[in-house]
């Protein structure tokens, strides 16, 4: 049954600010940076009003804001942040920690570019350069579904099975400052829909079973020295709960779907008009909305042109993919980040490996795009599917790698 | 030393299943610290001045005593000494805890 909603105009930072209110956060620890800022400012607004019970930790830096974060989360406490750009730079070191101590953090993330030269616009420079942190990490196509996905990452990051921290990604700008409508559940529903944060079980050093909290009732030690002889099964506990994720996300989607007549694709990535694509260009972010309109566009001239969002990148629903561009021969891959010295970026390479498997191999190309909010036209996208085409013709292409949107 | 155990069988996060107590952690020292007890004034000031709380008072014996189980061979103690009781050494092999 579907639940009533109303319909609000919210930018993107206003509808993860509102959704995070309504999951009930215990805690927020926070440092402002554009273009997040708007999802602090709201939230410590709600709490200025009383309108949240949140505790609110004002501080100095984003590594403290981490730091807080972390250590509220190991107490059993729901908690979350925001940030973009440096301050996701400057937390680096406490993301391994927090996803280590498998502290279910969610985090929002303006996406924009790293500095220099200093730049507030968007890209996805920020959370791709955390890929390896551990963080299960989600990207949305417009406010809506940042809105949605706000409340979808903690019931996520929470189950007891998976246990790591999630990032939900939203491009910077185009998504975090955009006005749209969009449709919100009561309170009610979203708190029921969470639920309460369910902690997993731990033995401790006096050989009790207790919950994973820091409690003096139970004293535990959390996170210290495991250093040759554990440290490595530590780590291979935190790519079980990532596996654990894959099928969570799409519980969660499908959950959520029953409540809110909303879904995004299978959860994991989000397929448009793939079943009988000869091109198709896959992505993350906002970008997919206006590749979508392109392929219709297309497909009314008689190209059968596709496109592959993918939602979540980690963990990467390696499966999924296969799936979905199983019978497709022609294959752009869209990176809204720079892999410096690389084989293009890390969606290109990573998909590329993905498909290595298959029997008839793709064609498969790569895009770098849009670095430092350059703008992504309808044309430039246009381009890209005629590209495709033109290696369907020719059956090769000349380079793997290329840059869309620059001046050469 | 019992088998060590697999990913599946420990808790997450790195949560301690046994206590540290018997974790010795003065075993990589370079120097040791040596008591000359003729010039010991019990005044304690090294007891009070070591990081790791590994001199202990001795009321009955009437002298301190090196927990070279933790000490880690800062050199603090001998420092701090006012009368210069304590001197760092390189120890012999055989007496390298």
């Amino acid at each position: 049954m579907k639940a009533k909603q109303e319909i609000m105009g919210l930018n993107g930072d206003e509808a993860v600010a509102l959704a995070a209110k309504q999951c009930n956060v215990d805690v927020v620890a926070a440092y402002p940076i554009t273009p997040q800022t708007i999802i602090v400012e709201k939230f410590s607004e709600y709490v200025a009003n009383g309108e949240v019970q949140t505790e609110y930790v004002c501080t100095e830096s984003e590594h403290s804001a981490m730091t807080a974060c972390l250590a509220a989360a190991v107490t059993g406490a729901r908690t979350f942040t925001a940030s973009a750009s440096a301050g996701l730079a400057l937390m680096h070191e406490m993301l391994f920690v927090t996803s280590g101590f498998r502290a279910p953090v969610v985090m929002a993330v303006a996406n924009r570019a790293l500095s220099a030269p200093l730049n507030i616009h968007g890209d996805q420079s920020d959370s791709m350069a955390e890929r390896d942190s551990g963080w299960v990490q989600i990207y949305v196509e417009n406010a809506q579904e940042a809105y949605d996905t706000i409340i979808q990452a903690f019931k996520i990051a929470e189950d007891i099975d998976v246990s790591l921290p999630v990032i939900v990604g939203l491009d910077g700008f185009t998504i975090s400052h955009t006005l749209e409508n969009v449709s919100v559940l009561a309170d009610g529903d979203v708190k029921t829909f969470v639920g309460e944060r369910q902690l997993p079980m731990v033995v401790t050093h006096e050989g009790k079973t207790v919950p994973f909290k820091l409690d003096p009732a139970n004293p535990m030690t959390m996170g210290p020295n495991a250093l040759q002889n554990y440290y490595f099964e530590f780590k291979r506990q935190q790519e079980e709960g990532m596996r654990n994720a894959l099928k969570k996300i799409q519980q969660v989607n499908k959950e959520y779907a029953t409540l809110s007549g909303r879904s995004y694709g299978n959860g994991l990535i989000d397929a448009y008009k793939l079943e009988d694509a000869e091109v198709a260009v896959m992505v993350v972010g906002s970008t997919a909305g206006t590749l979508k309109v392109i392929a219709d566009q297309l497909r009314r001239e008689g190209i059968k042109a596709g496109v592959l969002r993918l939602r979540t990148f980690r963990p990467l629903p390696v499966e999924a993919i296969r799936d979905a561009l199983k019978d497709v021969k022609i294959i752009a891959v869209m990176d809204k980040s720079m892999s410096f010295g690389g084989f293009g970026g890390a969606v290109f390479s990573e998909v590329r490996s993905v498909l290595y498997e298959r029997e008839q191999r793709p064609v498969i190309v790569n895009y770098i795009f849009g670095l430092g909010g350059r703008d992504t036209s309808p044309n430039d996208l246009r381009k890209v599917f005629e590209e495709l085409l033109r290696i369907k013709k020719t059956g090769q292409a000349e380079t793997q790698v290329q840059y869309l949107g620059l001046r050469e | 030393m019992s088998k060590e155990k697999t990913w599946k069988e420990i808790s997450i996060a790195g949560v301690c299943s046994k206590s540290s107590i018997g974790f010795m952690t003065g075993d990589w020292k370079t120097y040791m610290p040596i008591l000359s007890p003729e010039k010991c004034t019990t005044c304690l000031t090294c007891v009070m001045f070591c990081p790791e709380g590994a001199i202990k008072w001795q009321p009955q014996a009437g002298k301190i005593e090196f927990d070279f189980g933790f000490c880690k061979g800062c050199g603090i103690c001998a420092n701090e000494c006012p009368t210069k009781a304590i001197t760092m050494k390189l120890p012999a092999k055989e007496e390298k805890t």
